[in-house]
């Protein structure tokens, strides 16, 4: 297993105890990270889509003696990034027969759309959306991969190609009058391959006193999203800081420059692929050493 | 620049002090003043390029923490203004994602440190609306939880009177102000045990329930505000010194505010009365009777006016929560959720009481077991992602919360009011004097804790 799946799992997998704390770290692997954040700088784009090698290959040919499941409703997907538990990983050893866990995957986010019946207040919402979208010569399905409904919150997965025309119909209908654009916000999911980042853009009508969320996604190897400060003003930071922690690039912007992280630092921090900690900091010619080189007092 | 670019030379006699003295670089000199030396910058600047680009900040006492303005001057007039941020950015968002949700709280509420209790209270929202268990918190831990906030309020509101009071040379609203301050944090000293960085409300309610003898010095601290909040408006209000200061400085119209996206007083002084606790409430509050102050001068005086009546509205609602506190619990029933121990002092200081600690040693192996899994590992949130805004004292505080279905958050991001608020300067402050700056960027309230988390 290479060292970025091992991060990714680490990440990933709740209950491990490994993942916890970095500082709980086996020293092997340890040794190995810093080995490899020598080798390969945060800049490079890790692609986690080729994870699955002979580890996955070798859990699948052992799933195929198990029992087949028990009938019932169909199950969701097995979730992309977590199989077995308790670091019942490749060569661990571990004999405790826990290592089949499957964890299913649940998230809204890469399900299918939210059918209807939704909340009256939705249901209204979502009406007066294809209304205007009618208005300016388009549908529901021009413009949105999936429309979801979740915890009384509504997010219109929009297509990529299409946000800033939503974006313009949104503020401007009279029956969405979205005035204010709150902000935009990234989400990587590295297992989802082709549709890696997300980004995430509240809205906020205050004439009708009501909220949607505008979700966009990109691969990876292709970090474009149109932008939207033509739009809404406000995002201009907002944008910035998304580009700053993720590198989505947001096409049309005025200045897009990092706002957070200094303006020569290498990668983009919140990327799942990046790790915590570690990183060598430099500061007036002086090197401040990634946590696990320093030196111990024991 | 890289640096051949750079040719240096010092300045005047002070040919051994490498930080003072003129740059040539391809912008044009760049000087670095260090004190007693204006004359030779001001002679050399007169005598080549008119347009001067002066760095006020990061760590001018003037710009609330390490703000960076960057002002470009004709003669006293701000002809442009940027800011610049980051200074202080701590990666508290990528730092949650490797703990659980519990401790989440703890990152959260380091912040935005003027108003702690609104950042643990968007946050646990967040989660707690993942969870669904909104409606389940008991009645007592949300009346503490608004008694808590409307607090916070109350000292965010009162630095941001002082510092700003400060800034333009009254310096008695600001040792009034940290005094007042003061007494606010010795309340949540007596009720979190700490003055700030509480992480006092959890996922599921607040740590602990009030300790004996709260609700009395809670009652005793209104009566002190009610005595002394009259002060900052007889000193203030009608004083000329302090509306020639304020008054039409650092204007921002409604459709400004809009197009920046700008909430909290800011907008309110346009005279918009958008308040999340009345539109989109939260916490219980449509149950609270309380008003929302506005003024529609949508200037820097008419912010310091609505700061003023929102502290008051607050001693209101603080006096309502105490008038509603029953006896009950403060957590979640749910076992999986709820923190294990409930936490007690005893000899050696603050740790589980010892009935707890009885009970899972001595009794219950399976209680045990319960609270090791809980305290260590946390209980997991179901996938999803959720959006929380709340009326925080600069504007809407959001979290969007994002579960993966972990025992941790899969991201967390704050949209915080001062980030977003902080867009609004170069609005505010181009083509205005430069002391206006300091007036304007105090109006705004940025706190830059929040700012860059």
């Amino acid at each position: 297993m290479s060292d970025d799946e091992k991060r990714t799992e680490a990440a990933d997998s709740a209950g491990d105890a490994q993942g916890m704390t970095s500082g709980s770290q086996h020293p092997d692997d340890v040794a190995e990270a810093a080995e490899t954040r020598a080798e390969t700088s945060p800049t490079e784009d890790q692609k986690p889509a080729e994870a699955p090698t002979e580890e996955t290959a070798a859990a699948e040919a052992e799933e195929e003696s198990l029992p087949a499941e028990p009938e019932g409703p169909a199950l969701p997907p097995e979730h992309p990034s977590r199989r077995g538990m308790f670091g019942a990983y490749d060569g661990s050893g571990d004999t405790s027969g826990y290592g089949r866990l499957v964890v299913r995957d649940t998230n809204p986010v890469r399900g299918a759309s939210t059918p209807r019946p939704w909340p009256d207040e939705l249901e209204k919402l979502g009406d007066d959306v294809t209304a205007a979208l009618q208005e300016a010569g388009s549908t529901d399905a021009d413009v949105f991969e999936k429309v979801l409904v979740d915890r009384g919150q509504i997010t219109f997965f929009v297509k990529r190609e299409k946000l800033a025309e939503v974006a313009r119909t949104f503020r401007d209908d009279p029956l969405l009058r979205f005035e204010m654009c709150m902000g935009v916000n990234g989400v990587h999911y590295p297992e989802e391959t082709g549709r890696e980042l997300h980004a995430v853009v509240q809205l906020l009508s205050i004439t009708h006193n009501r909220r949607v969320n505008l979700e966009v996604t990109c691969p990876d190897d292709d970090p474009h999203i149109p932008s939207i400060v033509h739009t809404y003003p406000s995002a201009n930071w907002h944008e910035r800081e998304t580009y700053d922690f993720f590198g989505i690039l947001f096409d049309g912007h005025p200045a897009l420059t990092r706002i957070q992280m200094p303006d020569d630092w290498p990668g983009h921090p919140q990327r799942k692929d990046y790790p915590l900690g570690g990183i060598p900091v430099e500061y007036k010619g002086a090197t401040i050493a990634p946590p696990d080189e320093r030196r111990a007092y024991n | 620049m890289s640096q051949q670019d750079v040719t240096f030379t010092p300045a005047g006699d002070d040919t051994d002090d490498p930080y003072a003295g003129v740059r040539e670089t391809t912008e044009g000199p760049v000087y670095t003043v260090t004190g007693q030396d204006w004359d030779d910058v001001i002679g050399a600047a007169a005598a080549g390029e008119e347009r001067i680009v002066v760095n006020m900040g990061p760590q001018h006492p003037s710009t609330h923490g390490v703000l960076r303005l960057i002002l470009e001057l004709d003669g006293e007039n701000v002809t442009e203004a940027r800011c610049g941020i980051g200074y202080l950015h701590t990666g508290i968002e990528k730092n949650m994602e490797y703990r659980t949700w519990t401790q989440g709280v703890t990152f959260v509420t380091r912040m935005d440190y003027l108003s702690p209790f609104f950042n643990e209270a968007a946050y646990v929202l967040g989660v707690e609306k993942l969870l669904g268990i909104t409606d389940d918190i008991p009645e007592r831990a949300n009346v503490i939880r608004v008694m808590m906030m409307e607090l916070n309020r109350i000292s965010s509101h009162l630095v941001c009177i002082a510092t700003g009071g400060m800034e333009m040379g009254a310096l008695t609203m600001m040792t009034n102000g940290f005094r007042e301050r003061e007494r606010t944090l010795d309340l949540f000293e007596l009720i979190t045990g700490l003055r700030m960085n509480s992480a006092y409300i959890r996922p599921g309610g607040v740590a602990q329930d009030l300790p004996p003898g709260a609700v009395e010095s809670v009652r005793e601290y209104l009566r002190w505000m009610w005595d002394h909040i009259g002060s900052y408006e007889a000193f203030a209000n009608e004083n000329p010194v302090f509306k020639g200061r304020t008054v039409d400085v650092g204007y921002l119209d409604l459709a400004g505010c809009m197009a920046l996206g700008i909430t909290g007083p800011v907008l309110r002084s346009t005279g918009l009365p958008w308040d999340l606790r009345k539109s989109q409430p939260y916490c219980g509050y449509e149950t609270y009777d309380f008003e929302v102050p506005t003024r529609d001068t949508a200037d820097s005086y008419g912010r310091f006016r609505i700061r003023i009546d929102e502290m008051k509205e607050s001693l209101k609602i603080v006096e309502q929560c105490l008038d509603r506190l029953e006896p009950g619990p403060v957590m979640v029933g749910d076992k999986k959720i709820a923190w294990p121990a409930q936490l007690a002092i005893g000899s050696d200081g603050m740790g589980n009481s010892l009935d707890h600690i009885r009970h899972i040693m001595g009794e219950s192996m399976e209680a045990l077991i319960h609270h090791f899994k809980l305290v260590t590992e946390g209980f997991r949130v179901p996938a999803g992602e959720v959006y929380m805004p709340i009326e925080s004292p600069r504007g809407e505080l959001g979290a969007h919360v994002v579960s993966d279905g972990g025992t941790r958050p899969w991201r967390v991001h704050f949209r915080d009011p001062s980030f977003n608020n902080l867009q609004a300067v170069p609005a505010m402050c181009e083509g205005s004097m430069v002391a206006d700056v300091i007036v304007s960027v105090a109006s705004l309230d940025p706190v830059m804790g929040g700012c860059d988390r």
